[in-house]
């Protein structure tokens, strides 16, 4: 984008570029003022309704965004909820312990067992997920037959805009105790099976879970990609004798290279948060030991066990390591000469 | 003579085409070979599979909570082929009670949730979408790097406690008000509107409310549908702030309910009776409770979904 000292539109930009050229010329020194010369009050005054259209945006940011930062500060304290209802008074008389929390943290089993199913789960979900809407995409794109393909969108898509009780709650009356499952191996003499409580097979199930919500949504990136190749390299790609197959692999994945890796960099990025709602949501059917996973540990120790400072210090933790995975992925995705999720 | 009597005919009967069905393929560009049959048959068979893996599950729900009692205890639980058809779970629900409270509370903090954010990214994202304009960079930036970060979950807990929004409903909608992807698509959707069009208004006398309102608005209707349906989803969605910042029971709105009667598989305050004389199977409620919570969404999404890929392209790409 260029300088932010480019007029804003064309008719100012007419009235303070362009008039010099224009005959006549008898409009006093505004039109010797060049573009980049516009004093900053002039600029603020021309702009103030924008300025004052972001306004209550940045404000929710500053304020749910911004602000929350400085209460990490109790990551660094022993903090005491019950000093007062009003949370910034009860942090300002809450004993500062320096890197105690910290030290707490990395001595606890209960942490290091929240990372290694928050590592297991991402590897899995990597592995069994990622590859499926991009499957499915390749699938539809090659339907030609528009309602076809508007139905089978449709339906995919449905799911994704689901709650995760709806989802976790569809998913009881499959594979729970009582879903359909049990129920038909019951009918047939077997003894019924519990998914929903089996810590064995709970990150398989958790992944599951996420397949059906989200795979079908996942499609819609990849069906744009596709639908941006020009027909042209398809045609051109058979009129040297490639067939259908090796059209995909040379024309196809090369258009979807680009997504692919941009979505690998986002989901790096985003490692550490492996469906908060979601595991929250069966946390207690499972227990902490399959299921716990880090956003997990901060909810249960911070909110259940009121102990804030030593949830707060889990949370920080996570927190820089998360933004170091966003700014490593995309270093890497600009050092294999992708875009990544900004430029350089 | 005959014969001659006969020829003229042959193009008062012209070959026919066949009339094109909505379900007729467009014409294949002629350099790609036509598929096999059995290409065909797979692609149509994992397709079908797919879309019955979303849609079975939502069958055996919807048929079991419009079932009698009866069918239920004959099925031995959920219900896959439908033999009888009540709305007697519908009709207890939905008399008054605690999920009639909830659906209401749910649909208020939609409307009223929705309608906020709307206001709120549609402001800001035309506010920013001018190229030119006094800051809009630094704005952009300040608005971004939320995306790289979050400031956790203890932190933002203490701040909605200081502010005094536990037990209030705008704890539901303030926290998580705007979505910053949401406002780039939108942006991105915008800075594609003619520079010329929102000039000329301006010489008319149109001030930039009124260009965002009577000009770019109406030409963005794809995009916001898209991004409505998005905070709607959102909005009637969420359970957890309900169940961070909300103590009363009786303000819960139907995400928690559901939680309460489906998961952890409580009776419905004041529909124990009707389920303990045996007027109504507590599956068919449980299950009625799910389909009041996916109705909304099933309704309305597809509506919206033509402009899906139109909407997420231009953010995407511009953004």
């Amino acid at each position: 984008m260029s300088h932010s000292t480019v007029p804003r539109s064309k008719v100012e930009a007419e009235t303070t570029e362009k008039s010099p050229v224009a005959p006549g010329g008898a409009t006093g020194s505004r039109e010797k003022q060049r573009p980049d010369k516009v004093s900053l009050r002039l600029r603020f005054r021309r702009d103030r309704v924008l300025l004052l259209m972001t306004l209550p945006a940045v404000l929710l940011v500053l304020l749910f965004n911004y602000v929350p930062i400085l209460g990490n500060v109790v990551a660094f304290q022993d903090y005491d909820p019950y000093i007062s209802d009003n949370g910034v008074v009860s942090m300002l008389n809450s004993p500062f312990v320096g890197l105690e929390n910290f030290q707490r943290i990395f001595e606890d089993s209960a942490f290091w067992n929240a990372v290694q199913n928050t590592l297991v789960l991402f590897f899995l979900q990597l592995v069994l997920f990622f590859p499926i809407p991009i499957l499915l995409a390749l699938l539809i794109n090659s339907v030609i037959r528009p309602r076809v393909r508007a139905v089978a969108q449709a339906v995919l898509y449905l799911p994704h805009f689901f709650s995760w009780v709806l989802v976790i709650a569809v998913f009881q009356q499959l594979f729970g105790g009582a879903g359909i499952f049990s129920q038909l191996l019951r009918q047939h003499g077997y003894d019924g099976l519990d998914f929903m409580t089996d810590p064995d097979t709970f990150k398989f199930l958790i992944t599951a879970q996420s397949v059906w919500k989200d795979a079908g949504w996942g499609i819609i990136v990849f069906l744009a990609a596709l639908s941006s190749v020009s027909p042209d390299l398809y045609e051109a790609a058979a009129m040297d004798g490639a067939n259908r197959w090796r059209r995909m692999w040379h024309v196809t994945l090369p258009a979807l290279r680009p997504v692919i890796a941009l979505l690998l960099v986002l989901r790096v990025g985003d490692a550490l948060t492996v469906g908060f709602e979601q595991i929250l949501l069966q946390r207690d059917m499972v227990g902490p030991g399959a299921s716990e996973v880090l956003d997990t540990f901060v909810w249960w120790t911070g909110v259940r066990n009121q102990d804030f400072g030593y949830a707060a210090a889990a949370g920080l933790v996570k927190g820089v390591v998360s933004l170091g995975l966003v700014l490593a992925a995309n270093k890497v995705a600009h050092l294999m000469g992708e875009q990544g999720v900004y430029k350089k | 003579m005959t014969s001659l009597m006969w020829e003229p005919r042959q193009d008062a009967e012209p070959v026919r085409e066949k009339a094109p069905r909505w379900w007729s393929a467009p014409p294949r560009p002629v350099w790609e070979e036509e598929p096999g049959k059995a290409g065909v048959a797979s692609k149509g068979l994992v397709l079908a599979l797919a879309c019955l893996g979303v849609l079975f599950p939502l069958w055996i729900v919807v048929v079991t909570s419009l079932s009698s009692r009866k069918t239920i205890d004959e099925a031995g639980g959920l219900v896959m082929v439908p033999k009888s058809i009540t709305f007697i779970a519908y009709q207890e629900l939905l008399s008054g009670g605690q999920v009639t409270r909830a659906t209401v509370i749910s649909v208020l903090v939609t409307l009223v949730g929705t309608i906020f954010s709307m206001t709120v990214s549609v402001l800001c994202a035309y506010g920013l979408s001018r190229s030119g304009s006094v800051g809009h960079r630094w704005i952009l930036m300040l608005l971004l790097a939320t995306m790289f970060f979050s400031a956790g979950l203890i932190p933002t807990y203490l701040l909605v406690q200081t502010l005094g929004l536990t037990d209030s409903y705008l704890a539901l909608i303030l926290p998580s008000a705007i979505s910053v992807f949401n406002i780039l698509v939108l942006r991105g959707f915008f800075i594609g509107i003619s520079q010329e069009l929102i000039d000329s208004a301006r010489i008319d006398g149109a001030g930039d409310f009124r260009i965002l309102w009577q000009i770019v608005m109406p030409l963005s209707r794809a995009v916001i549908a898209v991004i409505t349906l998005f905070y709607a989803v959102g909005y009637w969605s969420a359970w957890f702030n309900a169940s961070l910042y909300l103590n009363d029971q009786d303000m819960m709105p139907l995400q928690n309910v559901m939680i309460q009667l489906v998961q952890k598989q409580e009776a419905p305050v004041g529909m124990g009776q009707a389920i303990k004389t045996g007027q109504l199977s507590a599956l068919a409620v449980q299950m009625a409770v799910m389909v009041m919570a996916l109705l909304p969404v099933a309704v309305l999404s597809p509506f919206v979904q033509r402009h899906f890929k139109k909407g997420m392209l231009t953010g995407a790409v511009k953004g």
